[in-house]
């Protein structure tokens, strides 16, 4: 058998010719819509190979991408940026997370602003990294600023299991792991009385694949069955994004309703249920999480399980720690962009005050999210 | 700008570029510096003068070591001038209980490449400094080179131009990643570190109209086509799929979520050539072990003032804009 190469993974999915056969089958069966519809890819991997590969420029002028808030690191707000800022400053303390956290600003600042201040903050690429850090630093504490979707907790879960079963003294966790359905869900139903709760422009998601390899698809059964929406599970390269377009314009036009994977290569209905068993062991769901532009949605977040609690940075360090609410910056539209209601052009601060390298807004933080993809790669699509 | 130096502001990108303007050009101000070249064309037209300074870690990496990088980065910002580099000066910065013998694997390296410039160190400095105040060792080489083709300059670029790319692109910068962040991958990642005179000595003796050489060091080939297109007010418009990536180099890409357009090189260089003389360029560059696989990938165009077009095989464009703050990966 010939040697498989990292390559062989991905080039199919990125060939250009199979590419502008999608084009034409959608253009085909785009033709038969009634009505233009707007289809949310909630995950930023999905934002990001939108734009990099240009995917609405190959679109009908009927379908519409919403820029959806599944970027972890955008949606996290300033008060928890806060909290890593306050811990990394701390005499004795490494405070390690995930690449693109370090430069993202809360009230205070950004990590890398705390580094250049002599905080000791690193990146690592997986969080069983911060093993070695520790290891190495046994008069430290090392506090693991966690983030992410439900892909990368079980990797969180795993460097818990390990602290807990080797009596680890010198590693804590900051939890700041969220969900992805809570959110869709808040995005369709905002659940006020006196707020028209079809707000917004959704007509079909594109689900987060690498979310449901570990959850499977099933945590999207609702939105099909309880909103009339209809959710394709893509993968993440640009073909996987066009075959999952023509899927979802397709249910529209046979009038079907539907759950459907279009990423089968590694998402099934149940996921991964070693995974989820390790996430259950040791985190439940908090209240409610405060995500950066849209406000607080219930059960959209996880916390460690009070037993855990000598580990819970976020518990040791309460004192000195800062609480206070922080508002969202007033110009900011990314609520809206969120919810489908605007582009980000047509924010008054987009790219003006708001820009990558000072974000005012969520959207703008990451290369994943929707401004930072307009501002990046964007401008052409406004010919 | 922020109020303190983040290491963002060392990226060869647009924080960089912010640094270098509002601080040192507001204070050194002049004619030359102002002209932005990799090196500063001197002497009525007749020297090359640059400086650069090297903080590399790991020291040693697959495919040369700070010596060697020391010796090339200088040498190499002189031949993109044109010019033939003649003298350098070594000021060396060591951290105290730095090994002799590793030190002299370096003085080796140096010794090496700078016989392949025919140049010479004739002046230097040595400096120790207590334990843990500087990473094993720094060095700064600055050198005068002999220009042979003058004119040369990243200010005049124009629609009569090709834009080449000298070899596979990222070498450097992924070798640096996977050699400092421990990735252990079974592949024959090296680094591009090479010099480049030979090269751009034999283009130059072939008659090659050279409007343009810029080597893509940090920042990588982004950067210097965005400078480029800014310093000399066109738009330079970029086949994708003509950019030469090694397998491996998108292997790492893929794995941390770069773009091998951003990554560093230290031996690989962008030329601007007249457009009948691409052929001609592309012939040279094929002879050289270095730029076996060197390709045309841009042309000139006035369709976006001072952007960068990225046009990919499916059809559709995009804008290639500067790389930006620390190279981080992405997460998810």
């Amino acid at each position: 058998m010939s040697k498989l190469h990292l390559e062989d993974l991905y080039s199919g999915f990125r060939d250009s010719n199979v590419i502008k056969g999608f084009s034409k089958l959608i253009e085909k069966e785009a033709k038969k819509l009634s009505k233009h519809i707007n289809i949310m890819e909630v995950c930023g991997g999905h934002t990001h190979s939108v734009m990099k590969y240009g995917l609405p420029q190959l679109l009908p002028k009927n379908i519409n991408f919403i820029h959806g808030p599944g970027c972890p690191v955008c949606i996290m707000p300033k008060e928890r940026i806060d909290h890593a800022y306050v811990l990394a400053l701390q005499d004795n303390v490494i405070l390690v997370t995930l690449g693109d956290m370090i430069k993202v600003p809360g009230s205070k600042g950004s990590l890398q602003d705390a580094r250049s201040k002599g905080a000791d903050v690193r990146f690592v690429y997986s969080p069983l990294d911060t093993l070695k850090i520790a290891e190495e630093n046994p008069e430290k504490k090392i506090i693991f600023f966690a983030i992410g979707f439900e892909t990368t907790t079980p990797m969180t879960a795993s460097l818990v299991d390990i602290v807990l079963q080797r009596n680890i003294k010198n590693i804590f966790f900051h939890i700041n792991h969220v969900t992805v359905p809570e959110v869709m869900e808040q995005l369709v139903d905002s659940g006020e009385v006196n707020h028209d709760s079809c707000d917004n422009r959704i007509d079909a998601f594109l689900g987060p694949s690498h979310v449901s390899v570990i959850t499977g698809s099933k945590i999207y059964e609702r939105f099909p069955q309880k909103y009339n929406l209809p959710v394709v599970v893509a993968g993440f390269e640009p073909v996987d994004i066009m075959e999952a377009i023509l899927m979802v314009i397709k249910q529209i036009n046979e009038s079907r309703c539907e759950l459907e994977i279009e990423y089968k290569r590694s998402v099934n209905h149940h996921g991964n249920i070693k995974a989820q068993a390790l996430i259950e062991k040791y985190f439940e769901k908090a209240l409610q999480f405060k995500w950066r532009g849209l406000g607080d949605v219930p059960s959209s977040s996880y916390m460690l399980r009070q037993e855990y609690a000598h580990i819970d940075a976020e518990k040791l360090y309460r004192d000195i720690l800062p609480f206070e609410e922080i508002e969202d910056y007033k110009l900011c539209i990314c609520g809206d962009i969120l919810r489908g209601m605007a582009k980000p052009h047509q924010c008054s601060v987009f790219g003006t005050t708001c820009k990558p390298s000072t974000p005012l807004g969520s959207c703008m933080v990451s290369s994943e999210g929707a401004c930072a993809a307009y501002y990046k790669y964007g401008n052409l699509l406004n010919e | 700008m922020n109020k303190n130096v983040t290491l963002a502001m060392g990226n060869g990108g647009q924080e960089n570029n912010e640094l270098i303007k509002k601080v040192f050009y507001k204070a050194f101000k002049n004619d030359v510096l102002e002209k932005a070249e990799d090196a500063a064309v001197i002497q009525n037209g007749d020297l090359a003068f640059s400086t650069d300074s090297f903080t590399v870690s790991p020291l040693f990496f697959p495919g040369g070591d700070i010596g060697k990088l020391a010796v090339c980065g200088t040498c190499n910002d002189l031949a993109m001038m044109g010019a033939r580099p003649k003298y350098l000066t070594c000021s060396v910065i060591i951290e105290e209980g730095f090994s002799i013998p590793k030190l002299e694997q370096i003085v080796t390296s140096m010794k090496t490449e700078l016989a392949k410039n025919s140049a010479m160190i004739v002046s230097g400095d040595t400096k120790v400094v207590p334990h843990g105040s500087i990473d094993g060792i720094f060095i700064n080489t600055t050198g005068i080179g002999e220009i042979i083709q003058a004119g040369i300059s990243s200010n005049n670029i124009s629609e009569k131009d090709t834009i080449l790319i000298s070899r596979d692109i990222g070498c450097h910068g992924a070798a640096i990643f996977a050699a400092r962040e421990g990735i252990e991958i079974s592949s024959n990642l090296t680094s591009d570190c090479a010099s480049l005179t030979d090269q751009v000595q034999a283009l130059i003796a072939a008659g090659i109209e050279i409007t343009a050489l810029r080597d893509a060091t940090r920042g990588g080939v982004s950067a210097v086509l965005n400078e480029w297109a800014q310093q000399s007010h066109i738009c330079i418009e970029v086949q994708e799929g003509a950019i030469p990536i090694s397998p491996e180099v998108h292997g790492i890409c893929e794995l941390l979520g770069f773009e091998a357009l951003d990554l560093a090189n230290e031996g690989t260089f962008l030329l601007a050539v007249k457009q009948e003389d691409v052929s001609k360029a592309l012939n040279i560059l094929h002879s050289f072990t270095n730029s076996l696989n060197a390709a045309a990938i841009a042309d000139v165009t006035h369709t976006y003032n001072e952007r960068v077009v990225l046009k990919s095989a499916h059809g559709t464009k995009r804008f290639l804009d500067f790389p930006t703050g620390e190279l981080l990966p992405r997460i998810c």
